[in-house]
């Protein structure tokens, strides 16, 4: 039986409807069943307080600060290399065999499983470097993580900058360098800072490569060097080891609050601040 | 003076620039140094090929695990890749700009979720599902396969999306001047030419199914045991690694860095070939 | 020529990778004038312009023979400073080009890159290109909003303006109209004829028309060709070369 083209569009566009829309019902039942139940749990003792009796009561002080200095660590060594990679690709050098191995580096970076990275990160930092299960192995680990993302999306975002203006930067008598910091960085900031934003977002949800090097204590972290038990490691055992449901659906909430507040507070925080420029 | 700042800076950023690369060399240097005296000692096929995984007794065999990482991410791609590309013709082609404006923040969304949630959410509805209506336990190849699926999705569609939305203009313009239909130029016409781009977004979402760790441990089962149907728990490369770094030391240890050796050199060979494709272009 | 040259142009050679741009260009321009460069599309006019302040180093397979003189100098001489000599010889190009930041800041980036100036002496400098640019009574009220938020002619003036804050000698002007109303134009064109006081401009202006409305000399130039050049008014009423004349009464296209 041959199906008309009418008939067959029509098919295929209630397909795709439907795939969509259930995408997206999938991800919000996902997303409000973990508010749901966890928003409730989440009080200012939760906040607060260290976890007591393996997490069974008490709050997630100590994760909370352990997830932030982790990520913190990550994207302040990350930011410097990641922003120089893309200035060197785009404004010292053409494409050709330099450029090729630096964007093939950076594409494998970006596939490496994050298993891989922890085992990397524990021989590495932990073993190799003696940091020892601590807050600056995680953070260097999920530095090296997050590198390919914040040079793509610098690199696409300096060279959407258009060529006039490091022409004007020029034409006024600056040097390679204050165009590139004066013209060239200044209009690319935006994309810069979403490359950022997207990074700490990795850095707060990932688990595998942290568990392995930033170690799973639950005390207050005193130092880089102290180990530390992210939030979404503490959730992960919690919830896999059966400890607590109340406060693995706290932390769950609170981890995907988080990532909502980075991705909307953020985003709207680049615009106004950005929109004041032009 | 100012001549010699301008060349300092270029070479302090060609140094930056190197950082990608010396990385990609120390991982691999150190994973390899920690991890090929275990496969030398076991003999690289009996590694690969080895059917029995008991670190106690000394034997280190990845089969099993090979076939449950592979039955995991095939599942993922079977329930995945249609779906992930009707979302990107959706997006490309056929949403209404409000829709549009929900739907590609919501698909950053759920790259962003972290993937021990997803593992959660699968315990909690997916597994009791499967063992509810299909029987087995549960936390099974299906399991781990619908978690992946749902968790490539991003990746599948926002490359896909791009590689649409770039195809010219005219190409769109002249099919529908022609008289086809929507649909007739989307599948005849947009989706071949973007082939290419579409099959590298595939690779790469396939890679990431092949490396995820933390979600797949909480609902494939974890038996080290060739699985005989769908409904059967299995062990995956990646879960064999995040289950047992805890408590691991000596030969053990190492084993578990051959493994991961074997899942680098597998995402590697899928990262190169996404990214030869791209490149042919 | 009776009065001195500011910008000597001698047997000057363009290639943009294989392809020679331009031909044995040998031209004289004097200072406190409007010199115009004529011509259609694909003339060299703009690779001329943008080689004038060495802007033409920054495009890969761009090179030059021959000489060019600022004030009897050669500017490829290997001492020579390019980025003064860009600030000495200003350009402005064809679209406005605000940079992301407030009207004053745009006016100031000149001035603030060399850092040598005082607060106040930056505030004076930029009133005055401000003033010279005529834009000063429109936006000396809001000198901090963004300068995006300015008219598309706000912004070319803006651009003119920030050339005028670095005290350059040379000014050039790349179809700095094109974008551009009759009345904004008009507002730029009479700028010009003011500031030719002060310095030496040389403008390839977007239509032959405003040539004739401001240049106190034209050049035309055809596929890289120099055809002709002199006095505004005696090359456009009695051209020496038929394709000059050509190209005056439109039949070129």
């Amino acid at each position: 039986m041959r199906i008309d083209a009418q008939t067959s569009q029509k098919i295929a566009k209630t397909l795709i409807w439907t795939a969509a829309l259930f995408v997206i019902v999938v991800l919000f039942s996902i997303i409000i069943y973990i508010l749901i139940k966890g928003i409730p749990m989440i009080s200012w003792q939760f906040l607060t307080e260290i976890p007591r009796n393996m997490g069974r009561s008490g709050g997630i002080s100590s994760s909370i600060v352990g997830t932030l200095l982790v990520t913190a660590v990550a994207v302040i060594v990350a930011t410097p290399f990641g922003i120089g990679t893309a200035i060197y690709l785009t404004e010292y050098t053409r494409e050709g065999r330099v450029t090729r191995i630096i964007r093939f580096s950076a594409e494998s970076l970006a596939g490496i499983p994050s298993i891989v990275y922890g085992l990397f990160g524990f021989i590495f930092f932990v073993i190799y470097l003696k940091m020892g299960w601590s807050i600056l192995s995680g953070g260097l680990t999920m530095a090296i993580m997050i590198l390919p993302t914040i040079i793509r999306t610098s690199e696409e975002a300096i060279r959407t900058v258009p060529n006039l203006y490091r022409e004007v930067g020029f034409s006024l008598g600056a040097t390679k360098w204050q165009a590139i910091t004066k013209t060239v960085l200044p209009s690319a900031l935006p994309g810069i800072v979403n490359g950022v934003i997207l990074s700490i977002g990795r850095c707060v949800a990932e688990t595998a490569a942290v568990m392995l090097t930033a170690g799973s204590t639950l005390r207050m972290p005193i130092s880089l060097l102290s180990p530390t038990r992210t939030m979404a490691v503490h959730f992960y055992i919690l919830a896999r080891e059966g400890i607590s449901m109340e406060n693995a659906y706290g932390t769950a909430a609170l981890l995907i609050i988080l990532i909502l507040l980075i991705n909307v507070g953020f985003n709207m925080l680049v615009n106004r601040f950005v929109s004041k420029g032009r | 003076m100012k001549k010699f700042k301008e060349n300092f800076s270029e070479r302090v950023f060609l140094l930056l620039a190197l950082s990608a690369l010396s990385v990609l060399a120390l991982i691999t240097v150190f994973i390899f140094t920690k991890g090929i005296p275990l496969i030398a000692k076991v003999g690289v096929v009996n590694f690969i090929f080895g059917m029995k995984w008991s670190p106690s007794q000394g034997s280190y065999g990845i089969f099993p695990m090979i076939v449950g990482t592979i039955s995991v991410t095939l599942g993922a791609a079977i329930i995945g890749i249609p779906i992930a590309i009707c979302c990107s013709i959706f997006l490309a082609e056929f949403a209404p700009a409000t829709l549009r404006n929900i739907f590609r923040p919501a698909i950053q969304l759920l790259a962003g979720i972290p993937s021990v949630v997803y593992g959660f959410w699968g315990v909690l509805f997916i597994v009791p599902m499967i063992r509810n209506y299909l029987g087995g336990p549960g936390l099974s190849i299906l399991a781990g396969s619908i978690i992946l699926a749902i968790m490539i999705l991003p990746t599948i569609i926002s490359i896909t999306e791009v590689t649409i939305l770039a195809l010219p203009r005219h190409y769109k313009d002249g099919a529908l001047a022609l008289g086809l239909t929507h649909w007739q130029t989307i599948r005849h016409l947009l989706l071949p030419a973007a082939k290419s781009g579409i099959v590298a977004a595939i690779i790469l979402g396939l890679g990431r199914a092949v490396g995820e760790t933390m979600a797949v441990i909480m609902v494939v089962g974890n038996a080290v045991a060739l699985p005989e149907t769908i409904l059967d728990p299995v062990r995956t490369m990646t879960t064999n690694i995040g289950i047992e770094m805890g408590y691991a030391s000596g030969e053990h240890q190492q084993a578990l860095f051959a493994t991961g050796i074997v899942l680098f050199i597998i995402i590697m060979i899928m990262n190169a070939t996404a990214q030869y494709i791209t490149r042919k272009k | 020529m009776i009065q001195q040259s500011k910008i000597v142009i001698k047997d000057l050679n363009l290639y943009y990778h294989e392809k020679q741009v331009v031909k044995e260009l040998n031209l004289e321009i004097p200072q406190n004038e409007i010199f115009a460069i004529i011509g259609p599309s694909n003339s060299g006019i703009t690779t001329t312009l943008r080689t004038l302040n060495r802007l033409c180093d920054l495009t890969f397979g761009a090179r030059q023979e021959g000489e060019v003189l600022l004030d009897g100098k050669s500017i490829f001489n290997k001492n020579v400073n390019v980025t003064e000599l860009r600030r000495k010889v200003g350009m402005v190009f064809d679209v406005p080009t605000p940079l992301p930041m407030s009207i004053f800041d745009n006016v100031a980036f000149g001035s603030n890159l060399n850092g040598k100036k005082s607060k106040a002496e930056v505030e004076e400098g930029v009133e005055k290109a401000l003033r010279m640019s005529a834009l000063w009574d429109d936006v000396k009220d809001r000198l901090n909003t963004p300068a995006a938020r300015l008219s598309g002619g706000q912004q070319q003036r803006l651009c003119i303006a920030r050339v005028l804050a670095l005290e350059p000698e040379v000014i050039l002007l790349d179809r700095p109209c094109s974008a551009l109303d009759p009345i904004s134009t008009a507002k730029i064109e009479d700028s010009l004829i003011q500031l030719k006081e002060q310095f030496t401009i040389i403008i390839a202006p977007h239509t032959i028309q405003q040539a004739g409305r401001i240049a106190d000399r034209v050049a035309f130039m055809l596929m890289g060709d120099l055809i002709e050049q002199g006095i505004t008014h005696e090359v456009f009423s009695v051209p020496k070369d038929k394709r000059t004349n050509d190209y005056l009464t439109g039949r070129f296209g």
